[in-house]
């Protein structure tokens, strides 16, 4: 048995576990589940010698184990599968499988016909009729994942974590990995998985171990639990209480999207925004929600239709979804929002250059700096002037300013995605705040968030998004978590 | 160096390359007599006239994370050009027919056709995402190919006295060459600083994914960008070829990495988005002294050619200690 005991871990003073305690059986496949962010990677993490510093002890068959890295974790028994594969994908299955420990013979040279010979009975047993010498790159995702499964085997793996394995297969691809799994839990292999999907879990685990902020709230067999008891505990916290709403006067519709598709990743999205309304628009990991903020400010080519104010518009590059009020507050806001070593007043001024050139030709600068001050101190962003560069700045400084750079457009629509990730909690409620403010005045806000009690706090009316399909559109009275979250897992 | 940089104060950084440049010189005029005489400077701006131009476009590419190799050959294809339709005009036989150049045409057609090389390499790099590095190389090599072939490989030469003027000439008791360098660095501190354009060259090399966000079309940025590259490089040519009195078909080969030392040195970064125009210029003076203070001082060329790369590593090497502290 593996036991894991009072495991903290924070990140710079950000705790994202907390006195952790989980047990996983042998001959058990161990299910895992909890919101994002509820601290099931940074524990999966901690297992596979990934996070080698932490509080707290792990035991394996009563001897305590440490690692000293993710190798030395794998030399120990433990291996993971992530969700975003690990493999080489221009080289063949063989050299993947003994990449980094390559078979020699006595004089130093790769013994090419032993590996092989060892990958052929690996492959046969997870049950993969391809041969050693085929390329990562000509194999199915499903495929891809039993080449990692059988590079576990050959490590001699006792513990394998799986992180949402089926993600990214089809059904079938699906049926055929239970079947591995199960054989490996039947040789008496502690298996873990992660997932989402609560309903697969009824199919393959046998135990279950809920997390939620960091701490874990139940675990037990699976026999002893229903779904509706599993939602209950992954949600069951203390909300922010739901903030009182004057409810919109009137019903002037401002964004409607109707049959809205991306290749392989929406599917026939209609809904619509009304002016000063706050829009709530949750669904798990992959559910599309980002995609779907993106594709309306114009990044993805999508077929359907998008009308603002009622008029047909195309949206097909960011500045034309600008030209019809759009704005978008991106997911990563150092990745997409900010250009960092730039200075807080030319990150905020980038969107309304044009509107500050004098004569045409030249930027005017004092106009520049007067609007930049104007929006530091509205938002508050704490910065010792508009000339220090953005990444000086915390994190919930830095999202305000792309708040500002945006709001400096004077939008119709707002995109948020999610506004408070990484944000500490007074810049939180500020936020909040602001969002609130903005609604009032008119505007309309579509706000994607994975922390439910945010959406609920926060919105009119939340969308739920599953799978790349949009399976609820609920008023705010009739939204609560376990409802929220039963059609953010339902979709099958 | 290490140990000095835990307190290196960031007004030191600014003006690390001007300070490097005041150390040199105070160090070659204590080794020889003649460098610090009125002519000799004017001899090392008038030397490097040409890679400022060329720099300053460089740096405009650098600073949007490019990189432009083909500056050199481009330089001698727009030269010759210049010089042909200058000395030959266009014949056009089958009519009977010759197009004569007057020399503010034969420039203006020079420096078009750098400015649509460098459209060119703009347009493969944005449409179809081909890396900087590789399009120019390819340039680099088509427009040195071109260049054989208008030239058929022989220099055209007597190009009259009015066009010398341009590379060898003096106004107003500075040389003509020196003249068109500081105008081309105005203006492109200008676009740099005051305007839209060089918001955007800035933002693109600073986070491109954030530009396309904003709403920047960073490929009408980019291509602006290479054609301005190449605008430069073809004054560059005019510049050479004038000051030879002919075009020469292997003209400017190699000024490509001196025009890149000259960024570099100055404190632009390869990966874009932080640099200044007035960073490149003290690049290029840099370089330029101490090609002349070698010269100067005898020292053999093998060893000129050690120095300025040890040079180049140090100033990089600098840099980085000084960003470390940011």
């Amino acid at each position: 048995m593996l036991v894991a005991q009072h495991i903290t871990k924070k990140f710079s003073g950000v705790t994202a576990l907390s006195n952790v305690t989980i047990e996983l059986h042998p001959g058990k496949v161990n299910a895992i589940i909890g919101e994002n962010g509820a601290g099931k990677s940074t524990l999966m993490k901690i297992l596979s010698g990934v996070y080698t510093d932490y509080e707290g002890r792990i035991e394996y068959n009563n001897e305590l184990l440490q690692f000293t890295g993710t190798r030395d974790a794998e030399q120990k028994g433990i291996a993971i599968i992530h969700q975003e594969l690990n493999l080489v994908p221009h080289l063949n299955i063989t050299e993947n499988i003994f990449l980094g420990r390559e078979l020699t013979n006595s004089w130093g040279i790769l013994d090419k016909k032993a590996m092989r010979r060892k990958t052929r009975e690996l492959l046969k047993k997870v049950n993969l009729a391809t041969e050693p010498d085929d390329t990562i790159a000509s194999l199915k995702v499903g495929q891809q994942q039993l080449v990692e499964i059988a590079r576990a085997l050959y490590t001699n793996a006792s513990v394998i974590i799986m992180d949402e394995p089926t993600s990214a297969i089809s059904d079938k691809e699906v049926l055929h990995l239970f079947d591995i799994i199960r054989e490996l839990r039947n040789e008496g292999k502690i298996i873990v998985y992660i997932s989402h999907k609560l309903k697969e879990l009824f199919t393959i685990a046998d135990r279950y171990i809920v997390m939620r902020d960091g701490c874990t709230v139940d675990q037990g067999d699976m026999s002893t639990i229903t779904q509706e008891m599993l939602i209950e505990r992954m949600t069951g916290r203390q909300g922010f209480g739901k903030q009182q709403h004057t409810p919109l006067q009137q019903k002037e519709e401002i964004l409607r999207v109707e049959h809205l598709s991306l290749k392989n990743t929406l599917y026939d999205i209609s809904f619509s925004l009304h002016k000063g309304e706050i829009l709530g628009l949750y669904g798990l990991m992959g559910a599309g929600r980002t995609e779907l903020m993106e594709t309306l400010f114009g990044l993805h080519a999508y077929s359907g239709d998008i009308f603002i104010g009622g008029k047909g518009t195309i949206i097909n590059n960011p500045r034309k979804a600008m030209q019809a009020g759009l704005a978008l507050v991106p997911e990563d806001r150092k990745q997409h929002g900010l250009i960092l070593n730039a200075p807080v007043k030319t990150n905020i001024s980038i969107t309304i250059l044009q509107q500050l050139e004098r004569w045409g030709v030249v930027l005017h600068k004092q106009k520049e700096t007067v609007l930049c001050k104007d929006y530091i101190k509205k938002l508050a962003i704490k910065t010792s002037s508009e000339n220090t560069p953005a990444s000086n700045l915390s994190g919930g400084n830095q999202q305000k300013i792309v708040l500002a750079k945006w709001l400096a457009t004077q939008p119709g629509i707002l995109l948020l995605d999610e506004p408070t990730r990484g944000v500490d909690i007074n810049a939180k409620f500020e936020i909040y705040q602001l969002i609130n403010e903005l609604a009032a005045g008119g505007m309309g806000i579509l706000l994607v968030s994975s922390e439910l009690p945010e959406i609920l706090a926060v919105s009119h009316r939340v969308l739920v998004m599953a799978e790349g399909r949009l399976t609820a559109d609920l008023p705010g009275e009739a939204a609560t978590e376990s409802i929220i979250v039963k059609h953010a897992i339902q979709h099958n | 160096m290490i140990a000095l940089s835990k307190k290196y104060p960031a007004y030191l950084n600014r003006f690390q390359s001007l300070i490097a440049l005041l150390v040199l010189c105070v160090c070659i005029s204590i080794l020889s007599d003649k460098f610090l005489t009125l002519d000799n400077g004017w001899n090392i701006l008038r030397q490097i006239a040409v890679n400022i131009c060329i720099s300053v476009g460089m740096t405009l590419v650098v600073l949007t994370a490019g990189i432009d190799l083909s500056v050199g050959s481009v330089l001698a294809f727009c030269g010759a050009i210049t010089a042909g339709l200058l000395k030959n005009g266009i014949p056009v036989e089958s009519a009977d027919l010759f197009i004569g150049f007057t020399l503010p045409g034969a420039l203006l057609a020079g420096i078009l056709v750098g400015a649509l090389l460098g459209f060119f390499n703009g347009f493969v790099i944005t449409k179809f995402k081909v890396p900087p590095f590789v399009a120019t190389l390819a340039m680099l090599t088509i427009a040195r190919g071109l260049t054989m072939l208008y030239t058929q490989g022989h220099p055209i030469s007597n190009l009259g006295a009015s066009f010398s003027v341009i590379g060898t000439g003096w106004l107003l008791g500075i040389p003509v060459p020196v003249w068109i360098a500081g105008v081309v660095v105005l203006l492109a501190v200008f676009c740099t600083k005051q305007t839209r354009l060089g918001r955007y060259i800035y933002a693109i090399g600073g986070n491109e994914n954030a530009a396309v966000l904003s709403g920047i079309n960073i490929n009408k940025v980019k291509i602006i960008v290479y054609s301005i590259a190449g605008a430069m490089a073809a004054i560059g040519g005019i510049m050479v070829t004038s000051r030879l009195d002919s075009a020469q078909p292997n003209a400017g080969s190699g000024y490509e990495l001196d025009a890149i030392a000259a960024v570099v040195i100055g404190g632009t970064s390869l990966s874009g988005g932080r640099g200044s125009i007035w960073g490149t210029v003290m690049g290029a003076v840099i370089i330029g002294v101490l090609n002349n203070g070698l010269v100067l001082l005898n020292v053999s060329p093998f060893w000129q050619q050690v120095v300025k790369g040890g040079v180049i590593l140090i100033a990089v090497v600098i840099d980085r200690i000084g960003n470390k502290n940011e």
